[in-house]
């Protein structure tokens, strides 16, 4: 069978025709096969969702217990028929039950790899090689200029503003799902175990961290009303991005606005938000990741998707491996 | 270079000027000498390197990198030397290191000519990626951080326990790595004492005028002046030292040697520098594009000095001989000013006449209709105003020329550089003309500014929901007699032109108001723009 007819994009999102079902769907579907909880690729309305047991379990902290009409779990490694096609879930790196998505029919096999990175992240699994005919890759940071920094570099310059203006509220804006706990399990990582306060968004998906066995520390609660403004002073508050632009981030000493996210490598970026003190710790690969992650699988061709398309399918080429843009709609490659 | 790239970028997000000032302090105090003393020179602008041309920089990345792609990443990134230091890959084998700034501007400094090309391409090697952007910043002169000289001092001054005004007044005598600074500054060294006096005072701004500013002001209490397009500058004849200073303090003697010589008088004048004839001499005063071929020179050649001979317009008096008369109020010192112009070099001083008017409507005509085409407006100074350093509200106001305004249609987008390169910001505009098939939109100019952030929004999203085709990175918008989106430009003159198809070019066009409320077919035509051509606002 040839790769383009197995998965290819339809209005809904990614299809598979043989197997009747969508990878990632951007509207709702009677089969939705998801490889993250974030909410670009987990929508709510799904007839049927197979997903990792941690991205059903985000899904219904986000959603609630009725984001879909019934679940099955994907295990790891395990190989599922569905009408003839065969479907196995990997580890992506990206987040908490992150996975790619193997799917294979007569002879072909297309690894979806959904949002990934190489790096290692005290919060999930990492990303494992699957060989395969067509990989899609996502390209988020798919241009030259993206190298990331190491992010214990970047903690370390936040640990450094403490020192240096300990009168002012360090708050910094972080995904609610992986970003924040990454950080977080970061700063412990460095030896940092004063209580970190955060955002209400944050406390379910934090809780369900640690129930995962993911050793977070002291974290407290920013948003309880009357939360004296100097307690605040020379502390980590941690908040969803969107809630820097509310009423919530004027509550602190002095505010000093920090942003976790691969964009803030970009200056102008980080300007435009307003940030202070930008830390560039990213789940995406960078550039280098990217290149190096199409290096080793070495698949036959190679899809990419959400993001720089262009750039990526240029270095394909240039190394002599057939390569063309997916083009999908609906995934917010800002969201990071 | 670690320590100074951090200080750069936290510089640059940091609103506070007490949180600027601790992270200067703090870098002063743990950075040892030559580096700080550098860092302090590039920061206060004072620093003067060997400059690395932008071109240099973008073939040593092509050595490594193909082409396309560092077009898709520089068209992202919106600058080069972010570019270039961002997508910079040294080879494995070498490990990043921590150079210090003093080691570098050195290096610098003695590079030759022919050796520029491979000590940038070693140092892009050896430095990682934040220090890379610091050092091409600084190479290419392209630092820009948001913190002026004054606040450099502010920080010497925290740092030393010192008082700013000892500081300001060493300041001009002292030169980079300003050794004898830091130690006087950090207690080991006694104040550093100057070969020659200093003699620079800041200068006194306006504000512009703006909506109401000027209701229930007496216009008995100020003068009008024209205001001059050229560049202001401080002239300064203390204790047997001439000094020509331009308005931030930096000296520009040397690329002006016919004004220095002709000073025969003792104090320190304002005005602006210009070119061509003085009135006293009853020639043509030069625009500032003849200006402009005497600017950013360090020195000067014969033929130069001939066709573009340089002169003073004097504006104010801050020191009269010895005697400092910035308290005076202005018409005192502008008397003095006048007697010591009369007395001056009729070719290098004139005084900048008054412009009598009894009402502001009446001041208002004149603005916009000036003698001069090197008159940029009116200035308006209250006539008992004294010489204060800064840029106060009340005492001295600006009242610029008009621009001209025509209602346009937007016909293209592209999307900008930098913190806009999610937003399509760069706006092609056209008004309607006679064509075969009957009327037709010709474009006429580009403007990527002018609008606010909110606006910007509105724009970027009628583009994204009106576009008819694509070219590239450009997008063709909807653009029909009764459908499409209808703006306000405004722009500061227009001329004719071979080089567009529309035979008019714009000089510095903005965009001053969204017109939601407008048809495109209400917009102007070309005959309207022609008409204005040779007019002036």
């Amino acid at each position: 069978m040839k790769p383009e007819t197995l998965l290819y994009p339809a209005p809904k999102g990614l299809y598979c025709q043989t197997g009747d079902f969508y990878i990632d769907p951007v509207q709702p579907v009677e089969r939705a096969l998801i490889t993250h909880g974030h909410s670009d690729h987990a929508r709510a309305g799904h007839a049927h969702v197979l997903a990792t047991r941690e991205t059903l379990d985000i899904m219904a902290i986000r959603y609630g217990d009725g984001f879909c009409g019934t679940s099955e779990v994907a295990r790891l490694g395990e190989t599922i028929a569905i009408n003839g096609v065969r479907v196995t879930f990997h580890p992506a790196g990206h987040v908490l039950g992150s996975a790619q998505i193997s799917v294979e029919a007569e002879g072909a096999r297309i690894v979806v790899s959904g949002d990934y990175k190489r790096r290692p992240d005290p919060t999930c699994l990492g990303f494992e090689p699957v060989p395969c005919d067509v990989f899609i890759t996502e390209a988020t940071f798919g241009l030259p200029v993206f190298h990331h920094p190491d992010d214990a570099a970047e903690v370390q310059r936040l640990l450094m503003s403490l020192r240096q203006f300990p009168e002012r509220a360090h708050v910094v804006g972080a995904y609610a799902l992986g970003k924040a706990q990454r950080l977080i399990a970061l700063l412990r990582q460095q030896g940092y175990f004063e209580p970190i306060h955060i955002h209400g968004a944050l406390a379910k998906l934090c809780d369900y961290y640690r129930s995962a066995g993911i050793d977070l520390g002291d974290l407290r609660h920013a948003t309880i009303e009357g939360a004296g403004r100097q307690d605040l002073a020379g502390a980590i508050v941690i908040g969803p991005p969107s809630a820097f632009a509310e009423r919530w981030a004027r509550r602190f000493a002095e505010p000093l606005a920090i942003f976790a996210s691969g964009w803030m490598l970009i200056r102008q970026r980080a300007k435009q938000r307003g940030v202070e003190l930008p830390l560039v710790i990213s789940d995406h690969c960078d550039w280098a990741e990217l290149t190096e992650t199409i290096r080793e699988i070495a698949p036959g061709e190679v899809w990419v998707t959400h993001g720089r398309e262009e750039a990526l399918v240029r270095w394909c080429q240039l190394q002599g491996i057939p390569a063309r843009p997916l083009h999908l709609v609906g995934y917010d490659d800002e969201g990071e | 270079m670690r320590a100074f790239a951090e200080l750069l970028g936290r510089l640059v997000l940091t609103p506070q000027r007490t949180a600027k000032i601790r992270l200067l302090v703090d870098y002063f105090r743990t950075t040892p000498d030559p580096s700080r003393g550098y860092a302090l020179a590039a920061i206060a602008g004072t620093l003067s390197l060997n400059t690395v041309k932008p071109a240099l920089i973008r073939d040593l990345l092509l050595e490594r990198m193909d082409e396309v792609l560092f077009h898709y990443s520089y068209d992202y990134v919106g600058d080069l030397a972010e570019t270039v230091s961002l997508a910079w890959e040294p080879p494995r084998e070498v490990a990043p290191a921590d150079i210090p700034l003093g080691e570098v501007v050195e290096k610098l400094q003695r590079a030759g000519r022919s050796e520029v090309r491979s000590l940038v391409r070693e140092m892009l090697d050896r430095l990682d990626s934040s220090g890379r952007f610091a050092f091409l910043k600084l190479a290419t002169g392209g630092l820009r951080i948001g913190v002026s000289a004054r606040l450099a001092k502010q920080a010497l001054a925290e740092m030393g326990g010192k008082d700013i005004g000892e500081i300001e007044r060493l300041w001009h005598g002292l030169s980079p790595p300003y050794l004898p600074l830091f130690l006087w500054l950090t207690g080991e060294g006694e104040m550093p004492v100057l070969k020659t006096p200093a003699v620079f005072h800041p200068v006194m701004l306006a504000t512009p005028v703006e909506q109401n500013d000027l209701q229930g002001l007496d216009p008995a209490d100020f003068a009008a002046e024209w205001k001059w397009d050229g560049i202001r500058v401080q002239l300064a004849n203390v204790g047997g030292f001439r000094r020509l200073y331009s308005r931030s303090g930096d000296e520009i003697s040397s690329a002006f040697p016919e004004i220095l010589e002709a000073v025969d008088f003792a104090g320190v004048i304002d005005g602006e520098l210009l070119v061509g004839g003085t009135m006293r001499t009853d020639r043509a005063t030069g625009s500032f594009a003849d200006l402009q071929q005497r600017l950013n020179r360090k020195t000067v050649n014969r033929k130069l000095l001939a066709d573009y001979p340089a002169f003073i317009r004097g504006y104010d008096m801050l020191f009269w001989g010895e005697r400092d008369i910035r308290p005076e109020p202005f018409h005192i010192r502008r008397k003095a000013l006048a007697d010591l112009i009369d007395a001056a070099s009729p070719e290098h001083f004139d005084l900048s006449p008054l412009v009598p008017f009894s009402s502001w409507e009446e001041l208002d005509r004149l603005r916009s209709d000036p003698p001069d085409p090197v008159i940029e407006g009116v200035m308006l100074k209250r006539l008992d105003s004294p010489y204060l350093s800064g840029r106060m509200k009340g005492p001295w106001f600006k009242w610029k020329r008009a621009p001209f305004n025509i209602d346009a249609v937007l016909m293209y987008a592209q999307r900008g550089h930098g913190k806009r390169s999610s937003y399509y910001s760069d706006f092609t505009f056209g008004v309607w003309a006679e064509g075969e098939g009957g009327a037709m939109l010709v474009p006429v100019g580009k403007a990527y500014f002018g609008f606010t952030d909110a606006e910007l929004e509105i724009l970027d999203r009628f583009v994204r929901d009106n576009t008819v085709e694509r070219f590239g990175p450009v997008r063709a918008v909807r653009a029909e007699p009764d459908a499409g989106f209808v703006v306000e430009v405004a722009f500061e003159g227009i001329n004719r032109s071979t080089r567009h198809k529309s035979g008019v070019a714009m000089r510095f066009p903005r965009i001053a108001r969204l017109r939601p409320d407008k048809l495109p077919r209400e917009a102007d035509r070309l005959e309207t723009l022609e008409a204005m051509i040779g007019a002036r606002a």
